[in-house]
């Protein structure tokens, strides 16, 4: 019986935040892009190829075309100095920059609600403990952290489970593809420590409410009580964090990109592309232009996104 | 218009309020009178309007979302609603001074206490530095804060909850105003402290002759204060009368209520409080009949149906209902049978 | 107030040794070595150069070793640039990226605060919107494109700035709108939030009902607790000026700190990554130090205990 009134109440909380969240035009716009990029990076490749017979990674047979070229009909975007199409290059890139910030997020969210979960509930000398590990990460550039990670785990090395699910959901089984998907567990890595701070603040203002009491005196044990009572009522926060937190690993995978140390060619990524653009920014400047742009674009929607959707499940701030 | 003695009329007022559920008609023509040294208490429920009437006749409605969208306010002779901005800012705090609910709120947690009574002399009388440093003290002593001189170099938060209300109550007469409202000015406090700051009122009322619109939830509280009364209900004016007449013989059954919820240790000792069954009307969405009929226990068909008119009673005394003048008979009566026990 | 400070610049010292500690620790999981190179070197190479470098002692005594020196203020020489001591490297390239890096914030703040209170007293009008709409623009466009998009336009087009390196005012101009153009966002969008917050307040209300005017009330009541969460920003804002300086160093050629540590990183460089991550961890405490210490102006009810 309680628990109906709880699942109702529940469902009409979330109800009334979707219906904020379409009144929101900003928002809304964000959706509306980040759909149209998403069917864009999942079918976009493969029409190109269909229509142009172009791929991401098709270097031209005949050498006269094996240089860039500007945007012209046959190539939107226009070409690489390997004479790639620079369309189905950032198609293609999208596909990692996006798995980038939603792998990276789902990894920094699983390690940053645990840790902060913990800490928070726990509380006294451990959460002290805790949250000093965590200020010290926090003055490690995380450059650093990136950069060992990479090298301990990289090639060879590369664990097992990270072979296997490069392979299952990038397809070949291939050595540069499952350093991709190292690179997006070590982003994950190093982007946590926000969010478990946030989530044990959350944490440490509930667990004193009488629901937590009732449930402890109900005997429910300290797990339980962590992940069915704590972790779903500090939600709103924790989503709207998220959100934000996939614009930002973009943009460090993007930067990783730029300095040589993420995404390596043939593949691409967002930040890959304007890095190799940069090279000819003075002769070639599409080569920069079209990446930068649909990155900023897209980073650009997930913002909105993310801030309509703090408005729409915290109406305090939504006033304004 | 000001020579007969009148500080404030307002007459008709309307304030509505765009919302995402639609227009929230907060204030929907609201009039009354005050004369120079009255005292008006005006009564309701959270969200009745009391409040944005008041905050209507300062001119301090956010707008948007909220509007004057009709009616007037005269005060002293002055048509408040049709003053510019800066025009407005010259009464407010130098001729009308206004008290809020929440004295732990309504201080700045930034500044001194110096500095927050200090700028309204400076502003409106002219005072230099010094002036107006010594006048703050007088203020201060003046409501009960005996080391006034040392404790107006602090900090808000350094005071407690009856204290800080007393500093507002220092910083809203500085300037010596006509008419000072006070909106729910003891409604935070501990019971002991409300005591204590209605006496203050009071106190300072005869001595500077100020008019007061006294706004409260709590008929109690102005009984002994105010010389008439307006009950108000869903932004409208339900009764309004004398508070000797309104206490004795009201004219409205939601005044009854009122009056019957108020727990009175002097009879009646044993018997279970009055309650007024449910809850205001969501002022967005008004039925078409009186607003009060869903609660009311006399209710009848037309009360469902038909708006009620506002009836008068006699000169000074009308009430907004359909039966206005049954309720009124009925007060007199039991009111008789009361004396005669 | 005076005990706090000093117990927190007590702290800074064994908590930059800690941070030192963990990164020493990191850059000796990592397999490979400064010396290792495409080609492998003979044995006998190998070895001398692991004596010299007292790699072949146990790991405890490295450690102990560099701490002791560490702990003097002395960080060693550097493994790739021969010859120099870490010190010197940081004395001479830290200046570059302080200039770009204050210059920037100050920039920030000046646009940020000026656009987000306008912005804040104009609700809903053309002005916030646009301003707003220009810092989500800001916070979503990478620093490096917004960089070589602004020396393409200033530079390529219309030849009015040079395009990179160091050299007069004129030269600093398109780094430091880049840099700066992240946090002019973030503090206009707190700025504008923390205003419109204030400004809803029960106390404006009765600064209003004293008579005051707009100005007095932004400028005398508002301002302070507009301020506080552009303050606390202000902390971790300078430790991201770190990443975002490394790429304005690589996209305009100035010589900086920042891409000198990707450098010792990418190469191994203990010593000059340690001196590097040492000085900029005691850089951040100092600044949250200082941050703490203005709320206390800010805000006379927070209390140092």
């Amino acid at each position: 019986m309680a628990e109906n009134v709880e699942l109702i109440k529940g469902a009409s909380l979330w109800r009334d935040a979707w219906r904020r969240l379409l009144r929101n035009k900003l928002a809304v716009f964000g959706m509306i892009v980040i759909a149209i990029i998403l069917v864009a990076i999942t079918i976009g490749p493969a029409l190109i190829y269909w229509l142009t017979g172009y791929a991401y990674d098709s270097i031209p047979t005949n050498n006269d075309l094996v240089r860039s070229l500007p945007p012209s009909w046959g190539h939107l975007m226009g070409t690489d100095d390997a004479g790639r199409d620079i369309f189905a290059r950032v198609l293609q890139g999208g596909r990692i920059s996006l798995m980038v910030g939603i792998i990276s997020t789902t990894v920094s969210l699983i390690i940053g609600v645990s840790y902060g979960a913990t800490a928070g509930y726990l509380g006294g000398a451990i959460d002290n403990v805790m949250m000093r590990i965590v200020d010290i990460l926090y003055s490690i550039p995380y450059i650093l952290i990136v950069i060992v990670l990479l090298s301990v785990f990289g090639g060879p090395s590369t664990p097992q489970w990270i072979k296997w699910l490069s392979e299952t959901l990038g397809g070949a089984g291939n050595q540069g593809l499952s350093q991709i998907f190292l690179l997006f567990f070590a982003l994950g890595l190093v982007s946590w420590l926000t969010m478990a701070r946030v989530v044990r603040g959350q944490i440490l203002s509930l667990k004193n409410q009488e629901f937590v009491m009732a449930a402890r005196a109900t005997g429910v044990g300290t797990l339980g009580i962590i992940f069915r009572h704590l972790v779903p009522n500090a939600l709103g926060p924790v989503i709207i964090y998220a959100t934000l937190t996939v614009p930002s690993v973009m943009l460090t995978e993007a930067f990783l990109s730029f300095l040589g140390l993420g995404v390596q060619a043939p593949f691409a990524s967002w930040g890959s592309l304007a890095s190799d653009g940069i090279k000819n920014l003075a002769i070639f400047p599409w080569q920069l232009i079209f990446p930068g742009v649909t990155m900023a674009i897209t980073l650009f929607s997930l913002n909105f996104l993310g801030d309509g959707l703090r408005d729409a499940l915290d109406p305090q701030t939504r006033k304004f | 218009m000001s020579s007969n003695g009148t500080i404030l009329a307002v007459n008709g007022l309307k304030t509505y309020f765009t919302t995402e559920d639609g227009v929230v008609k907060a204030v929907d023509g609201i009039s009354f009178e005050l004369k120079k040294g009255e005292t008006l208490g005006i009564v309701g429920e959270s969200g009745s309007g009391k409040s944005v009437t008041n905050l209507s006749v300062m001119r301090l409605i956010q707008e948007p979302p909220g509007k004057i969208v009709d009616g007037s306010v005269v005060f002293d002779g002055i048509d408040v609603l049709a003053l510019t901005a800066e025009e407005v800012r010259k009464i407010r705090g130098r001729r009308i001074a206004m008290i809020f609910q929440d004295p732990m709120t309504s201080l700045n947690p930034f500044l001194k206490i110096s500095t927050q009574l200090m700028e309204v002399t400076r502003l409106h009388l002219g005072h230099t530095k010094e002036q107006a440093y010594q006048h703050a003290i007088k203020m201060l002593k003046m409501v009960g804060i005996s080391d006034a001189s040392d404790r107006i170099n602090g900090y808000p938060h350094e005071f407690s909850g009856g204290m800080r209300q007393r500093v507002m109550i220092a910083m809203a007469l500085s300037c010596d105003p006509e008419l000072l409202i006070a909106d729910e000015p003891t409604t935070a406090l501990d019971v002991t402290i409300q005591a204590q700051i209605l006496e203050l009122i009071k106190d300072l009322r005869s001595r500077m002759g100020t008019s007061v619109i006294l706004i409260t939830h709590d008929l109690g509280v102005v009984a002994g204060m105010a010389d008439k009364i307006i009950v108000m209900y869903a932004g409208k004016v339900f009764e309004q009368a004398p508070t000797r007449e309104l206490f004795a013989t009201p004219a409205n059954p939601y005044t009854k209520g009122l009056l019957k919820s108020v727990p009175d240790p002097a009879h009646e000792q044993g018997k279970e409080l009055y309650q007024i069954p449910g809850l205001p009307p969501d002022v967005a969405h008004l039925p078409p009949g009186c607003p009060f009929a869903e609660r009311c226990d006399r209710v009848a068909d037309i009360c469902r149906t038909a708006f009620p008119p506002f009836v008068r009673i006699n000169d000074n005394h009308h009430s907004l209902c359909h039966f206005a003048v049954d309720v009124y008979e009925e007060s007199k009566t039991e009111a008789a049978s009361r004396a005669a026990r | 107030m005076l005990s706090f400070i000093i117990r927190r610049l007590l702290i800074i010292l064994p908590m930059a040794l800690l941070v030192v500690t963990v990164t020493w620790g990191l850059i000796r999981l990592a397999p490979g070595s400064f010396y290792a190179t495409d080609r492998q070197l003979p044995a006998a190479v190998e070895a001398t150069i692991r004596q010299k470098y007292g790699l072949d002692q146990p790991w405890y005594k490295q450690y102990g070793m560099m701490m002791s020196n560490i702990i003097r203020g002395d960080f060693g020489d550097s493994l790739k640039y021969q010859g120099q001591t870490v010190n010197e490297i940081i004395r001479r390239h830290a200046p570059y990226s302080a200039t770009i890096g204050i210059l920037a914030y100050f920039l920030a703040l000046a646009v940020g605060l000026g656009a987000g209170t306008i912005a804040a007293l104009r609700q809903n009008s053309s002005f916030d919107y646009g301003s707003m709409s220009f810092a989500m623009l800001g916070l979503s466009l990478p620093s490096f494109v917004f960089g070589p998009i602004l020396v393409l336009v200033f530079a390529f087009w219309l030849y009015w700035l040079p395009p990179a390196r160091w050299g007069g005012l004129v030269n600093l101009i398109l780094p430091v709108l880049t840099l700066s153009s992240v946090y002019m966002a973030y503090i206009a969008r707190l700025t504008r939030a923390g205003l419109l917050e204030t400004l809803r307040s029960d106390y404006i209300r009765t600064a209003r009902a004293k008579g005051l005017d707009e100005r007095t009330i932004l400028f005398r009541h508002a301002i302070r607790g507009g301020l506080v969460p552009v303050v606390s920003y202000t902390g971790p804002a300078l430790a991201g000026l770190l990443a975002g300086t490394v790429i304005v160093e690589k996209v305009f050629a100035i010589p900086g700190l920042g891409n000198i540590f990707i450098q010792s990183v990418l190469n191994r460089d203990e010593p000059l990554t340690l001196g590097i991550v040492a000085f900029l961890s005691i850089l951040i405490m100092a600044f949250n130090l200082v941050v703490d210490v203005s709320y206390g102006f800010l805000d006379p009810r927070i209390r140092y205990e």
